[in-house]
């Protein structure tokens, strides 16, 4: 499994991920899917295997640098370790700043390595699984993938649908895959091409997020002294192991759920920790469990994650879209094929995952303090520069000024959406999963000679059909059981 | 608690086409008429090619679903406003002012000088007045993110009077 990463390059480009990833897992409105996409147009020099190892230790790495800030300054540094600041900062403001990283360190290693296990076993069997699907099939596990939008954290479920259609309705833009007519071009040469991913991604991501931070000016941030990352006692590991694999568990299986991430992933673990703990009242003072089951739970969904994309080449998450889009532009086409055909470049994958969990927890215990200084930058500082690092990296992949363009309009549409209660997220899956639901519903119709009703007579791709209507319907009862 | 219900009452008592939900309901409708409308203009394809359905329909299907459910989140927020947003700052005007910039120096001047103009604009507005750090973000870390692509990835940035000087 290691061997294709014994190699001096691998080993760099693994240390250089590892640790471009914590910094922009620190950096709160930065994180791994708006690095990934900002990394993507220099992955362009490397080869496939150093170019997906180089964004997979950024997802690893960057997933567990969001705890660094929850924990000292009260502010996630991704959405997936919101749940984290919850009992992070207030333990770190009892003085146990050093306590609630080393658990935070260990439990995301621990999720971490978990998750890639879960990896190692089951993407072979869903891959196998997926030689029994036709186009009906890839189309009703694509609609799932789009219905499991509506249940995902940020967002009302029936915006997070818009936002998934707007999606969507983005990857039609250009020729018609499939008659080559164009759709809405409006005579612009440059659009029948239609919109690439990256322009849409860091403008959603990175540019609207600039947007957000010169809102938030005067904001003052409360930081937490920390001396030395400390590792849990024998008291911690012993109150704290079964949450752990708990959350690590659950954390796997959330990230397997197409379009589910490490933000559900956490909350979930968190709850679940709160709900078996014996001593649930602590949670939200400075509880030792609330840190490892938030923490073990999102980095466990990371390995999750890459199960869907690897095996079927549906997004488990929003960077996990990144990294398929990383495989795609280096001409690896993920699904059943890609096992069968390339198992050495699979399990470089999955060994770079493992030695990445390996490095964060390294380079976390010995340089966390040195991480943290780096929310010292101010944005005032910052944020240009990652303006010019989004224009370049924007601009390189297809050498098109319009394609900055692009991204400035998603930038400040990305803006508007958040502020009115719309995930982003959803509008990349969407983008990623356009193509793919748009082409095998029209194959499927050719093969069924356009009577819809056939797609029920396909067992397989009636289970996901029932599962869409699951996931539709979840989120209203959980709203209705909300309210009672 | 008491902060969400005033914020709630105060978005309440606006007529309604100042509400955010209507404005929000408003524009997503009338941009997917819009788009709507064009998709009717589209090139039909003759049966023999046709595969399952015209390439409108999909398209179609889409914005008939958007609005569809923008309609239901309208009606919802009259069981349940949206709380009110605060007014946006000026540093947020400002910013978007410098994209407005970045693109017409980009478009009629240099890539190189827009990506100047812009980092040293957002940065001064942002609280920055530090010549050095203005210098560095306007000046040296553009010229080492243009060198980098430049050099390392073979890229080569579009024709402008600063940028010409390099290649020429």
């Amino acid at each position: 499994m290691m061997a294709p990463l014994f190699s001096s390059k691998l080993l760099i480009v693994l240390l250089f991920g590892t640790l471009f990833g914590l910094i922009l897992g620190v950096l709160p409105g930065l994180g791994p899917t708006t690095g990934g996409a900002l990394i993507l147009p220099f992955t362009m020099t490397l080869d496939p295997l150093s170019a997906i190892v180089l964004l997979t230790s950024i997802y690893c790495a960057g997933t567990y640098g969001g705890a660094i800030t929850a924990v000292l300054i009260n502010t996630p540094g991704t959405p997936a370790a919101a749940a984290t600041c919850l009992d992070g900062y207030p333990l770190a403001q009892k003085g146990e700043a050093g306590r609630a990283l080393g658990m935070a360190t260990v439990s995301s290693t621990v999720g971490g390595i978990f998750s890639v296990i879960v990896l190692v076993f089951f993407a072979p069997v869903l891959a196998k699984l997926a030689y029994e699907f036709g186009q009906p099939e890839y189309f009703a596990l694509a609609i799932f993938g789009l219905t499991m939008l509506a249940s995902i954290g940020e967002g009302s479920p029936i915006k997070n649908l818009i936002a998934g259609a707007f999606g969507i309705l983005i990857s039609t833009i250009g020729k018609d895959f499939m008659t080559s007519i164009d759709r809405f071009t409006y005579g612009i040469n440059e659009l029948s091409v239609g919109i690439g991913f990256i322009p849409v991604v860091v403008g959603l991501f990175a540019i609207s997020e600039m947007l957000t931070q010169s809102t938030l000016l005067d904001q003052v941030f409360k930081r937490v002294a920390l001396k030395a990352v400390k590792l849990p006692s024998l008291d911690d590991y012993k109150k704290t192991w079964k949450t752990i694999l708990r959350s690590s568990g659950i954390g796997s299986f959330i990230g397997v759920l197409p379009a589910e991430g490490g933000t559900v992933a956490s909350l979930i673990g968190y709850s679940e920790a709160k709900r078996f703990s014996k001593e649930p009242e602590e949670f939200g003072k400075g509880s030792i469990e609330g840190i490892a089951g938030a923490e073990a739970a999102n980095n466990a969904a990371t390995g999750g994650a890459m199960v869907p994309t690897l095996a079927l080449g549906i997004p488990g998450s929003a960077t996990t879209a990144v990294i398929l889009t990383g495989l795609i532009i280096h001409g690896v086409r993920p699904g059943p094929d890609l096992f069968r055909e390339q198992p050495d470049f699979l399990y470089g994958i999955f060994g770079a995952m493992l030695i990445a969990n390996i490095l964060f927890f390294i380079f976390g215990f010995f340089g966390a303090k040195l991480f943290a200084r780096i929310t010292l930058v101010p944005n005032k500082i910052l944020w240009p520069m990652i303006f010019a690092v989004s224009v370049c990296g924007t601009y390189s992949l297809s050498q098109s000024i319009i394609d900055v363009w692009i991204m400035l309009f998603f930038g400040v549409l990305g803006f508007f959406m958040r502020r009115f209660g719309f995930s982003v997220v959803p509008v990349i899956i969407g983008l990623i999963l356009g193509e793919l639901v748009e082409g095998t519903l029209r194959q499927s119709l050719v093969i069924f000679d356009g009577n819809w009703l056939m797609f029920l007579t396909r067992p397989i791709a009636l289970t996901f059909f029932i599962l869409s209507f699951i996931a539709l319907a979840f989120p209203l009862l959980r709203s209705k059981k909300q309210k009672n | 608690m008491n902060n969400v219900q005033n914020k709630k009452r105060a978005n309440k008592s606006l007529p309604f086409f100042f509400k955010d939900e209507f404005k929000v309901f408003f524009v997503i409708i009338f941009f997917s008429t819009i788009l709507l409308i064009s998709t009717f203009t589209f090139d039909k394809v003759p049966p023999i090619l046709n595969r399952g359905i015209q390439p409108a329909t999909f398209p179609k299907g889409l914005l008939v679903l958007i609005m569809f459910l923008t309609t239901i989140i309208y009606y919802l927020s009259f069981k349940n406003p949206w709380k009110k947003e605060k007014k946006l700052p000026k540093p947020f005007f400002l910013t978007i002012l410098s994209f407005i910039l970045f693109v017409l120096i980009s478009k009629t001047l240099d890539f190189f000088l827009a990506i100047s103009v812009l980092s040293i604009f957002v940065s001064y507005n942002w609280g920055e007045k530090r010549v050095f750090y203005l210098l560095l973000v306007g000046i040296i870390f553009p010229l080492v993110v243009f060198i980098f692509f430049e050099m390392i990835l073979g890229l080569r940035f579009p024709p402008g009077i600063i940028t010409n000087l390099y290649y020429y």
